[in-house]
């Protein structure tokens, strides 16, 4: 009888790999994300700070 | 902050779309090689995200180019997105690489040629990252980081000419393998249908992601000049 070869279950691995691609790709678009909101918030604290500030200089 | 463009709206979803195609070629269309079994399916995303890296990084350095020529701010942030986006990148090829060798090599990591000069690329433009932190002047900074970037890039063709270079274990997937390749194996024509698909939509994610982290740059310009703005009032 001739040997055959098996195909080895590397199944766990795939998934683990593919578990660390995606889970690499979101993290990074949540991080833009996350970033993006603090930048906005900053922006529109300046936004108010400024205002407040030409409005306490008028009166 | 002006809003998002209809042009990147559109790409949004096209990118997620490829993905989903990109996912379905690779799990459900691409068979499942005989000798290493089903990990042998990291390969599309985990070759299509090294790509992402040189290409990443070669955008670094001739944006820096252009910004040396051109003393423009905007090149100096897509030198910048770039090489984020080609560090993240790096990575993911480095760790699925590792995922895939273990099986393959019967280890996580090993000393080689094409192992070390990817880890030294994406060490050498962490550091691009850490060192431009330290300058304070803009103007500097992006000098510095134009020409860093520069000769940082020098990394990127000896990664990918290392497994062709020296005695390696990596197979090589264009081109013929050095006999001491472990892991190596034909392409099957829907392997390869995969494999190209999965490298348009990486280059695709690419384009997307760089274009968000250039807009997430030019809106941290706006925030520290309105700052500036109060400082001096």
């Amino acid at each position: 009888m001739m040997l055959q070869e098996v195909t080895p279950d590397t199944f766990g691995y795939m998934l683990f790999g593919y578990g660390v691609i995606l889970g690499t790709m979101a993290l990074f678009v949540l991080s833009l994300v996350n970033r993006f909101r603090n930048l906005r918030k900053d922006l529109e604290l300046l936004e108010e700070i400024k205002h407040s500030g030409a409005k306490t200089e008028n009166s | 902050m002006q809003p998002m463009p209809k042009t990147l709206k559109i790409l949004n979803g096209v990118t997620a779309v490829l993905l989903l195609v990109a996912l379905c070629l690779v799990f459900l269309y691409a068979p499942r090689e005989a000798i290493m079994g089903d990990v042998q399916r990291v390969f599309y995303f985990h070759v299509s995200a090294g790509w992402v890296g040189g290409l990443a990084f070669l955008v670094t350095a001739v944006a820096g180019v252009i910004y040396l020529i051109r003393r423009q701010s905007r090149w100096d942030l897509l030198a910048v997105a770039s090489v984020e986006i080609g560090i993240v990148f790096t990575f993911i090829n480095i760790a699925s690489g590792s995922i895939w060798a273990r099986p393959a090599w019967n280890t996580w990591w090993t000393w080689d040629p094409r192992l070390v000069t990817a880890t030294i690329m994406e060490l050498l433009y962490v550091a691009y990252l850490m060192l431009r932190q330290g300058i304070d002047d803009p103007d500097r900074r992006a000098r510095f980081g134009s020409v860093y970037g520069l000769a940082a890039f020098l990394s990127v063709p000896i990664t990918f000419l290392s497994i062709r270079f020296f005695r390696t274990i990596h197979p090589v997937v264009i081109g013929s393998n050095d006999p001491s390749a472990q892991g190596a194996f034909d392409m099957t024509p829907r392997m390869l249908q995969a494999f190209l698909f999965s490298l348009l939509t990486f280059t695709f994610v690419y384009v997307t992601l760089v274009w968000h982290r250039v807009r997430l740059g030019r809106l941290a310009e706006q925030v520290e000049q309105r700052k500036m703005e109060m400082l001096t009032a």
